[in-house]
């Protein structure tokens, strides 16, 4: 006669509260033990260290050359562009065949790079160089002569990958899968002949 | 008489009544083996999920030997694999035993969803069995996607590069994502080691775990059939469906052990002859190693990937103020899922095509058309008029979901027997 009575019948509404608050509880708990587990998943030091600036020496790049790809800039390929004049006088007239010829996407380079040829020095131009779409590197075609992309191609880097088109201040030319232009990393220049790629006013 | 001879099988009888005693053994056994009763009319289709089976404990058994000479580091992985190619004994049949076995793990499987199109596995009540398989290409896919770097070849890099980039085409957090899974800037030695974990520890208990649950949720419930008909209306006085037969040993040895045969027939000279496919199962440029500052002329994913790759390529228009690029994302991902819902967009009161109507053969005939024209398309260079095609693939892909419960209403079916039928 003892066991049913003593316990009394089941209070289901406690019961539920129980279940509830015992729920929340470890619902808290499984969210703060997979903290450690997801944040393990971010760039350690080693990888942060290893994406610190590098220092790159333009003194033998000559007008119309390219250096590059060179792993400059947290590891991922940089083109380094010594532009002639020509090829600076060639950019303002493909502004109409450019998804976006003044840069407006602040977000792809820094204010200091917003301009028609996106450098801090007209002639010198520094590009990360992966494809905005999905990350292939675009190889370049510097020559002015027709392509099988582009019959009026002025010079530039065309993605395989896709077949998206920049031209040579890594604007992108309209309706290619690309949405924007090629990425300025931040860069200064530490002396005319030694850029610090990584680091400028506000990336120090 | 030899006391010895009769002795034993009563001996075995009493090791097994121990045995049962404390484990379920012979009960297990009766009810997925000897007393699981398929129905009579199987057909070449259903030859798919058993090899399905095999060929995934062929990539477990190989893939685990392959781990004992495989280093997983950006200076050692490409050397490793070629020290397997060249060094260990039999490392090279390891290897093409283990390519190989991933195509003819992709060849299986969509042969095996194939079947579940045609005579309406996917229906009431085997739903969950669908989903449970939606679930399996899922994540087979993830598996062959992370074992795809591990060779550190070139093509492995910039696959691997251009699958993560996609997750960088969801708005706000696509940048962030793309730097969590790879744990670096871009894709390095820290993003090969966890691919690694992933794909020979994380990824295979997953996919172990849902064939296990794919199979008991089939055997309660039971196998369809090219008929579509429910065998279990019609039972003897044992309640043996009249139209079942013992899975094991009707099926396993006459039916599913020369299925294993051929199909090894035709596996080992794959192996033996055409471990590189033409490019198709091991791609050229992955001879050279991983250069992150190269990509190959002509990248393409693995021939299985590549009608969803087409269908991310078709994608061309930003739409709602949003980079084409995540509507590529999300028509992929859309395509890879849409399967899923079939049990729910199926209205036909019948489920085998052999008793469904025009439209609905027409339908499937376009869909698999569309299928095949997507993969061809998904392994070529991107050019205008591909694109176009790859548009209207896609089009017509989708089209044989979303039309699906508008024309398997509207059409003619033909009446269904109340038996199978053996033809």
């Amino acid at each position: 006669m003892g066991g049913e009575g003593a316990i009394g019948p089941a209070d289901n509404q406690r019961r539920y509260f129980l279940i509830g608050a015992t729920s929340v509880v470890a619902g808290v708990g499984v969210v703060g033990a997979a903290i450690p587990f997801v944040q393990s998943w971010a760039p350690s030091a080693k990888a942060r260290a290893l994406g610190a600036p590098v220092k790159v020496d333009i003194s033998k790049l000559r007008p119309g050359e390219l250096l590059g790809p060179i792993p400059a800039w947290r590891g991922q390929p940089v083109f380094v562009l010594n532009r002639t004049q020509a090829v600076l006088d060639g950019l303002a007239p493909q502004d109409d065949t450019r998804a976006d010829p003044n840069s407006d996407r602040l977000e792809q380079q820094p204010t200091y790079a917003k301009n028609t040829w996106r450098s801090r020095k007209p002639e010198i131009g520094v590009y990360l160089g992966l494809c905005t779409h999905l990350g292939c590197s675009p190889k370049f075609f510097g020559e002015v002569q027709p392509q099988d992309w582009d019959a009026n191609w002025q010079g530039g880097f065309f993605c395989p990958c896709h077949g998206s088109a920049f031209d040579l201040a890594g604007r992108v030319k309209q309706d290619v899968p690309a949405p924007s232009n090629l990425v300025v990393p931040p860069y200064s220049f530490e002396t005319d002949a030694v850029i610090v790629i990584g680091v400028d006013e506000e990336n120090a | 008489m030899e006391p010895t001879q009769s002795k034993i099988p009563a001996m075995w009888s009493a090791f097994m009544v121990w045995v049962d005693r404390r484990f379920p053994a012979t009960e297990t056994y009766e009810y997925h083996l000897s007393k699981y009763y398929a129905p009579k009319n199987f057909n070449f289709w259903y030859y798919f999920g058993v090899l399905a089976t095999f060929v995934l404990v062929l990539q477990l058994v190989t893939g685990i030997w392959l781990t004992m000479s495989y280093v997983p580091s950006g200076d050692g992985a490409f050397a490793s694999v070629e020290y397997i190619m060249r060094d260990v004994e039999f490392g090279w049949l390891l290897r093409y035993l283990h390519t190989t076995g991933a195509s003819a793990f992709f060849v299986v499987v969509y042969l095996h969803m194939f079947r579940g199109l045609i005579y309406g596995s996917y229906r009431e009540p085997r739903e969950l069995i669908w989903l449970i398989g939606m679930a399996i290409f899922v994540a087979l896919m993830a598996e062959g996607f992370f074992g795809y770097l591990l060779p550190w070849g070139n093509m492995s890099y910039w696959a691997a590069q251009v699958i993560v980039s996609l997750f960088g085409a969801i708005p706000f957090i696509g940048a962030d994502l793309m730097e969590w899974i790879r744990g670096d800037f871009l894709i390095s030695e820290i993003t090969l080691n966890r691919f690694f974990a992933l794909h020979v520890v994380a990824l295979p208990l997953v996919l172990v775990m849902l064939v296990f649950v794919h199979i008991v949720a089939l055997h309660h419930v039971g196998s369809n059939n090219p008929d579509g008909v429910d065998i279990k209306k019609y039972k003897d006085e044992n309640g043996i469906p009249l139209d079942g037969t013992p899975f094991h040993p009707n099926y396993t040895i006459g039916h599913d052990l020369p299925a294993i045969v051929l199909f090894l027939i035709a596996f080992c000279a794959v192996v033996f002859y055409l471990p590189e496919m033409f490019g198709y199962f091991i791609e050229m440029p992955n001879f050279e190693e991983a250069n992150p500052l190269k990509t190959p002329d002509h990248i393409a994913p693995v021939w299985y990937y590549t009608p969803f790759y087409a269908m991310l390529r078709a994608a061309t228009y930003p739409l709602l103020g949003i980079d084409a690029k995540f509507w590529g994302f999300v028509v992929m991902a859309g395509a890879i899922v849409m399967p899923a819902v079939l049990p729910w967009l199926d209205r036909s009161p019948v489920k085998s095509i052999r008793y469904k109507g025009l439209a609905s053969k027409v339908m499937l005939g376009i869909f698999i058309v569309s299928f095949f024209v997507l993969g061809y398309l998904g392994t070529i260079a991107p050019s205008p008029v591909a694109t176009v095609l790859a548009q209207v693939g896609t089009v017509l892909y989708f089209a044989y979901f979303v039309l699906m419960p508008w024309y398997t209403r509207v059409e003619k079916t033909k009446p269904v027997p109340d038996r199978v039928t053996m033809r």
